[in-house]
């Protein structure tokens, strides 16, 4: 009996079509028992169709699939989990209301003679938590844990399947550091345990962090499988781009700004903003033409900052100037007519209207702006409508298509391009290349360059420090809801440096 | 997108067309249409002057229910409007004049519409739910109907005001003329200015409209405003139809009809687009159907059970699942070396493949939309 030969799950040669898209057309993929092994791939390589079909909620119309060595039909998503194979989405799909012991061991409590046994099911769900040495209360609601520890939750109730096969889609996107931390160490004591992980993601990073080999795909073909060991990063996004590697490359080194500009009257002078509970009140300068970002762990103040300025939230203390007049910005409302624009960083969420086509999305800011008596004339709207979707590269390029339909990537540039026809003074981007492919994350950076470069403010925020580095003039560092430090962007600061700033910069 | 629009019009119209052939068959004389006394009559004239009243009402509730919202109280609405215009005739000097009908007409409707302003209130500005809030004016507004004409059925003897229901203009019906140019007026607020698409982008996602500026408050108090000024101009029908007014009966039921017509006509009820001319489509479907009842003989016993059948037939047709099962058949019949028309949407969307396919009954296929 040779179990170290069998692979975990092999799956050869699966297609899959919808109609008018082969979204798999001879994709596989080798999962060994205790590895932990990154599945690759732009958005739209279908990446998310080979998990569906390993999960069953997708049935493979060719193609073939053997579990621990044996051929396996997966029909549905029960038959999955029947044959060891767990998911943790990116989108908790648990139940909020219910206790976190309830959500470990939905479907399969233990039950006495009056229904479920709520002593022994907790006790059960604290021993799971332990053994996986998680500090929890299982009796409270989950909706009571931040979105990191509900993930961890669902990898308990993975675990109590007593899963041979863990599938974890794209399941850091909304974490923080420390909360990442404690996922991949969850994730190493399964793997210990022979536990085969498979991890999608974004962040190419953490798949050099936490994986052993990965696979690639593009256009729903299969690249190649490589070990994290022998190919680097470079090469690794150039076998996922393909021939498109070249051009992000040159725009990488185009977008990439120097130096403070010269000194300017601020645009924008904030003081004593703050919000309590959100954030401390604190101080910001934004010239014309400047880009400032906002650096800080998850939690630390970053969204709340900017949604204060924007007056998303409502500010319970400080001023808000804008060339030099006040506007204290208590709508969104208020802030647009001062000449402020906002991504937030949840375009699902407070950004599109899924239902609702490209060109509506598009245009939603505008005529908000200009009332519902003074509706945009159809000229207007196709003429504006047509320049952005040609100017932000929007695919497909069909202004009618609902929103909701095109990839994360398209649906950002949708976002932005709702605020850049307004022509914004300052534009407060927040994670505007979250959880976006690379090639789009190269053409948002481009975008907010070139915005920059025209004369318009902007507030970056972003997760990624190289990105934040890359493009502003300014980095703004927060810890614990508070600004500790502001750094000119000179050739002596690096990613080293901000990190160090954030752990232990300013006034503790 | 106009395609793709008319596409999802399909469905009521074919049930529609079914229905009226359906009577058609059943009654030979059911298309006949005749000029009697200068006004129009026969079956088809019956659904369009029976209907108006549900037909107003229903577009009123598009509006607020592609707000994500929900009017319950406009059955109770119709019968304080009618209860009102008929004790201000009834108690007035001089009963049968113009002047009084129109006085009865414009109170009840200034009514209507500040029953509607409180709607609007309790759900934008206090921000209760809406079928809470709605709940409260459906319960109380009954009582008010009851309190106003003392609890009696007032019945009135003015012939302006029977007229508005009796009467014709180049022969059609002036419920007709009033429901038609409702609509029209509608389209033009809603679809010539920027009204529409503000509602259906507060509908679709209230957060991301207020980040984008939009005024969802005054869009919201409007909306239900003018779902009780139409829900005010049907209760002036139905009791000018029958010269009286029945705090207890008149418009009992109705919300729920305009709630079916509003979901036939492909609006969905978690907010978003909506469609005039499917809500229009929904009201005739669902007045057609209690007309068929009659025409058709089927005992009055079991007339809400065929009722319910046919509805049930309609939402149906209108379930992707239901359909793509449908036609599954016949295109592997078609087209054998090709793989099974799939039921899941392409995954267009490669981070979160959740997608957000209406569950409502009457959800129109998101999916036509994409392709």
């Amino acid at each position: 009996m040779d179990i170290a030969a069998e692979p975990a799950v092999h799956m050869s040669g699966i297609v899959k079509e919808f109609p008018g898209i082969r979204a798999l057309d001879g994709a596989g993929l080798r999962l060994n028992p205790g590895e932990a092994h990154a599945l690759l791939g732009e958005n739209g390589a279908g990446k998310s169709t080979l998990i569906k079909v390993l999960t069953g909620v997708h049935r493979p119309d060719a193609g073939h699939i053997s579990i621990a060595g044996n051929p396996t039909d997966i029909a549905g998503p029960l038959d999955a989990e029947r044959n060891g194979i767990a998911t943790v989405y990116q989108e908790v799909n648990l139940c909020p209301n219910l206790s976190v012991a309830e959500n470990v061991l939905l479907g399969r409590e233990p039950r006495g003679l009056l229904g479920i046994a709520s002593r022994r099911m907790n006790r059960r769900a604290a021993e799971l938590a332990a053994e996986m040495e998680l500090d929890l209360d299982v009796t409270r609601a989950l909706g009571e844990y931040p979105i990191a520890v509900q993930q961890l939750v669902s990898i308990l109730r993975a675990i109590d399947l007593d899963a041979r096969v863990l599938v974890l889609d794209e399941p850091t996107s909304s974490l923080d550091r420390g909360e990442v931390r404690m996922l991949f160490d969850l994730v190493e004591r399964l793997r210990s345990r022979g536990v085969a992980i498979l991890f999608v993601t974004h962040f190419l990073d953490q798949v050099y962090e936490l994986c052993q080999r990965m696979t690639v795909l593009r256009n729903g073909h299969l690249v190649g499988e490589f070990t994290t060991a022998e190919l680097g990063q470079r090469e690794l996004i150039g076998h996922m781009l393909g021939e498109q590697a070249g051009e992000l490359e040159r725009l990488e080194e185009s977008t990439h700004v120097d130096g403070p500009p010269q000194d300017t009257a601020p645009l924008l002078r904030a003081r004593e903003l703050g919000r309590s509970g959100a954030i401390e009140p604190y101080d910001l300068d934004v010239a014309q033409g400047q880009t400032v970002g906002l650096a800080g762990l998850l939690g630390s103040g970053r969204t709340e900052a900017a949604r204060l300025l924007f007056g998303a939230d409502r500010p319970e203390t400080g001023t808000v100037e804008v060339d030099g007049r006040p506007v204290t910005p208590r709508t969104p409302r208020a802030a647009i007519a001062a000449g402020l624009a906002y991504c937030s960083e949840d375009r699902k969420a407070e950004g599109l209207v899924a239902g609702l086509s490209v060109a509506d999305n598009l245009l939603l800011a505008m005529q908000a702006a200009r009332g519902w008596m003074r509706p945009i004339s159809a000229k207007a709207r196709s003429e504006l409508v047509e320049h952005y979707i040609a100017a932000l590269r929007i695919r497909p390029a069909a202004p009618e298509t609902p929103v909701g339909t095109l990839s994360g990537g398209n649906q950002q540039k949708v976002l932005l391009g709702r605020w850049l026809i307004m022509q914004p003074r300052l534009l407060i981007l927040d994670e505007p290349t979250r959880g976006i492919d690379v090639g789009a994350k190269a053409e948002v950076q481009r975008l907010v360059a070139l915005q920059s470069q025209e004369g318009t403010a902007v507030l970056f925020i972003s997760s990624e420090l190289e990105e934040v580095l890359r493009l502003s003039h300014t980095v703004v560092v927060l810890r614990d809801r508070r600004v500790v430090n502001t750094l000119d962007n000179t050739a002596s600061l690096d990613v080293d440096r901000v990190l160090a700033e954030i752990a232990e910069g300013g006034p503790r | 997108m106009r395609a793709a629009q008319l596409r999802r019009l399909v469905w009521p119209l074919l049930v529609l067309a079914g229905l009226l052939v359906a009577n058609l068959v059943a009654t030979p004389g059911f298309f006949e249409v005749r000029i009697q006394g200068g006004r129009l009559y026969g079956s088809l004239i019956d659904i369009l002057h029976f209907g108006a009243p549900l037909l107003l009402i229903s577009l009123g509730m598009t509006l607020v229910i592609a707000l994500r919202g929900i009017d319950l109280s406009v059955g109770a609405v119709v019968a304080v409007s009618g209860a009102l215009a008929c004790t201000i005739i009834a108690s007035s000097a001089d009963p049968g004049s113009v002047q009084t009908a129109a006085i009865a007409v414009a109170v009840a409707l200034g009514a209507s519409a500040l029953l509607g302003l409180w709607n609007g209130f309790l759900v934008a500005v206090l921000q209760i739910q809406p079928i809470v809030a709605t709940l409260i004016l459906m319960v109380a507004g009954r009582g008010v109907a009851q309190l106003i004409t003392g609890g009696q059925i007032t019945t009135v003897n003015s012939e302006p005001y029977r007229q508005i229901a009796a009467g014709s203009l180049a022969t059609v019906p002036v419920t007709v003329l009033l429901a038609a140019a409702t609509v029209l007026l509608m389209w033009l607020l809603v679809r010539r200015t920027a009204l529409g698409l503000l509602i259906e982008a507060i509908g679709g996602n209230a957060e991301a409209g207020r980040l984008a500026g939009i005024r969802a408050t005054g869009l919201t108090v409007a909306a239900y405003t003018f779902c009780g000024l139409c829900a005010g101009l049907a209760g002036i029908i139905i009791s000018a139809n029958t010269g009286s007014a029945d705090g207890n009966n008149a418009g009992l039921w109705i919300e729920l009809d305009a709630i079916l017509a509003v979901v036939i006509g492909g609006t969905l009820l978690t907010g978003g687009r909506f469609s005039i001319v499917g809500t229009v489509l929904g009201a005739l479907i669902v007045q057609t159907l209690s007309t068929t009842v009659y025409t058709m003989g089927v005992p009055p016993e079991s007339a809400q059970v065929f009722k319910a059948l046919v509805v049930f037939l309609v939402c149906l047709l209108q379930s992707p699942r239901f359909r793509a099962q449908l036609v599954a058949p016949f295109r592997r019949g078609k087209t054998s070396h090709e793989p099974p028309a799939p039921s899941e949407p392409p995954p267009q969307d490669e981070e979160s493949d959740v997608s957000p396919t209406g569950t409502s009954a009457g959800a129109p296929d998101r999916r036509e939309v994409q392709r």
